[in-house]
């Protein structure tokens, strides 16, 4: 299914709000990653068609901005804070318990494709510091006792349903 | 008696719908804005005194008289809500509590420079802050604040969202405008300032949304009230984000040129644990770090900038005595290589030098001589980018050098930590 089918009145509703189509790109492959869970080739290709830009110009988008994805991520995508603020009240060992709990680094994705770690830029969360984003919800004041818990609320929610997405 | 304004509806309840803004006041700015002229509008921003609450401390009706004056071509307000200054968290309060407050201050901005177009650039990350402008927004419409001939004014002004999808440097001004025109974030070279040429090629007035949340005070309460809050060049209230090692963090809103000791203190509940301070960042991330002795000054542009600091955008960092300023300064190097958007080469490559150099000095590995190095390649980096976050990035090193270079050698010369062997013996 392409976005044209699927979702014809909010593109037409991205463009009617620019001047010039291309600003509309970044709407569109938000667009596409809500629907898809990353910016799939056909995706890139049918957002390229639609807004008259070059393919490389979309791929050089996905490339800067960070939270656009072009391969799949867990279905929790695990963001923890490590900036100064929240370094300053223990996210450096919380990212390395977070790590060890699910077995994989920064960057991976645990084998059953349930978790995605990242380690995220200020979320602008500091006075909740250490910070930790799942699927966009925030989780604030964090410590290793309520890491482990909320791991295991999350194994137990994707048993019956599909995850949040984004708050 | 200092009464805060800018958040004194975040705590009612439903605080962010267009009701409880409206019972308490709300939009009557707007009514008395129209009954000025525009010119009377751009006087009393600027006899106000107010000055960006971005980070550079712009003075805001100078901005606004600089916008062009003829009524044919068309202009644009662009509303920054892109906040990713580590440690700065008070926009994303207002915008998720209070998002009316900045709405009428962009009509009110909008009236006075002609503009019948906004557009709000926010942060990707800001998931709640996004359906809380678009819900905002909508409602302004259905209200008739926002649309076809506003309060029968005959003013027109269409607003929309504009989602980012990570990237710092999109704050920067010009980088946010590239990034609502569907490209990269890459700051443009200024002049021409998006004044003259911004959005679309269009005159574009870029504001922080703590600089536009205080419009509609302004016109309520008048530019004298305003001045009369702050120092000689710092004027009226400001909301502080304190972070780290404080008993009470969180966003305090006070009058600028309160002291930092103050703040710290009183305020955020001083330093957690019974520790002692030891330095301070005073105006977010990219503002030079302050020695405990140095506190004793107050929060305003001129005196920071004396301090040997900036104002930045007001966020307050706290290291106790056990932080080790090695590892700040390679934490924040790190931030900023990540953030550099690589189009200028002293930023991106200089950025990354400066993170090896204190990742290695950090992990015992530093060479007799990286000191200097450090100080070489933070110098050649600032004053010579396209925009100013090649002084962003050089500050954190060079100031934690600058006041706590013992701790440096130390790890250079003992492959160690100073502060831990002082705090483990
Ligand atoms: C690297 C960099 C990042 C910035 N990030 C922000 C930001 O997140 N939010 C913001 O309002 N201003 C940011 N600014 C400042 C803007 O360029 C600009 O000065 C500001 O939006 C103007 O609004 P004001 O006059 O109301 O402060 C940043 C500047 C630089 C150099």
């Amino acid at each position: 299914m392409a976005l044209l089918d699927t979702h014809k009145e909010d593109i037409e509703r991205h463009l009617a709000k620019y001047p010039d189509k291309h600003s509309a790109v970044m709407p569109l492959l938000a667009m596409a990653q809500e629907e898809y869970g990353y910016v799939t080739q056909d995706a890139i290709g049918e957002i390229a068609g639609i807004l008259d830009l070059d393919v490389t110009h979309i791929k050089g988008l996905i490339g800067f901005y960070t939270m656009l994805y072009d391969r799949p991520k867990g279905k929790y995508l695990l963001q923890i804070c490590t900036d100064l603020p929240c370094a300053l009240r223990g996210a450096e060992a919380l990212s390395e318990h977070l790590c060890r709990k699910l077995g994989i680094q920064p960057g991976e994705t645990t084998p059953d494709g349930l978790f995605t770690i990242e380690n995220v830029k200020c979320v602008a969360a500091c006075d909740c510091a250490p910070v930790m984003q799942v699927n966009g919800h925030y989780h604030e004041n964090l410590d290793e006792e309520k890491l482990n818990k909320l791991l295991e609320d999350l194994r137990r929610e994707a048993e019956v349903s599909e995850p949040a997405h984004y708050d | 008696m200092f009464e805060p304004v800018l958040t004194r509806n975040i705590h009612r309840p439903y605080s962010e719908k267009i009701t409880t803004y409206l019972e308490h006041g709300g939009y009557n700015a707007v009514r008395k804005a129209f009954a000025g002229t525009p010119e009377e509008i751009i006087d009393m921003v600027k006899r106000s005194g107010l000055r960006g609450r971005g980070g550079a401390g712009f003075p805001a009706g100078t901005k606004w008289g600089f916008m062009p004056k003829d009524q044919d071509i068309p202009k644009i307000v662009a509303v920054n809500t892109d906040e990713g200054e580590p440690g700065t968290f008070k926009d994303r309060e207002i915008v998720e509590r209070d998002p009316h407050q900045i709405i009428e201050g962009v009509i009110i901005a909008a009236y006075a420079i002609g503009a019948g177009r906004a557009y709000v650039y926010i942060r990707g990350e800001f998931f709640l802050g996004v359906k809380r402008w678009i819900k905002a927004i909508a409602d302004a419409y259905e209200h008739g604040f926002l649309g076809k001939n506003i309060l029968g004014s005959g003013m027109n002004l269409d607003m929309s969202v504009h989602r980012g999808a990570g990237a710092y440097i999109c704050g920067e001004e010009t980088a946010m405008l590239e990034s609502l025109e569907g490209k990269r974030g890459n700051p443009r070279l200024k002049p021409p300032y998006p004044a003259q040429v911004g959005l679309f090629g269009l005159p574009t007035l870029v504001h922080n949304i703590e600089t536009l949340a205080c419009i509609p005070h302004i016109i309520e309460r008048g530019p004298e009230w305003f001045a009369g809050i702050g120092t000689e060049e710092s004027k009226g209230p400001k909301i502080f984000s304190v972070s780290g090692h404080v008993n009470r963090p969180g966003n305090y809103e006070l009058p600028l040129g309160i002291s930092l000791r103050e703040i710290i203190d009183e305020h955020a509940g001083g330093v957690r644990d019974g520790k002692r301070l030891k330095a301070v960042i005073p105006g977010g991330a990219s503002t030079p770090i302050l020695p405990a002795n140095r506190v004793d000054v107050p929060m305003a542009f001129e005196t920071l900038n004396a301090a040997g600091s900036q104002l930045g955008t007001g966020a307050v960092i706290v290291m106790d005595e056990t932080t080790c300023m090695v590892e700040i300064a390679r934490r924040l190097a790190k931030f900023f290589a990540h953030e550099s958007c690589g189009r200028c080469t002293p930023c991106r490559i200089g950025s990354v030098r400066l993170y090896e150099l204190l990742d290695r000095i950090e992990h015992g590995k530093g060479k007799p001589g990286d000191i200097e190095t450090i100080l070489e390649t933070a110098n050649g980096i600032d004053g010579l980018t396209f925009c100013p976050m090649g002084a962003a990035l050089a500050n954190p090193a060079r100031s934690a050098i600058e006041h706590f270079r013992e701790e440096f050698e130390f790890h250079i010369e003992h492959k160690g930590c100073l502060v831990k062997a002082v705090y483990s013996s």
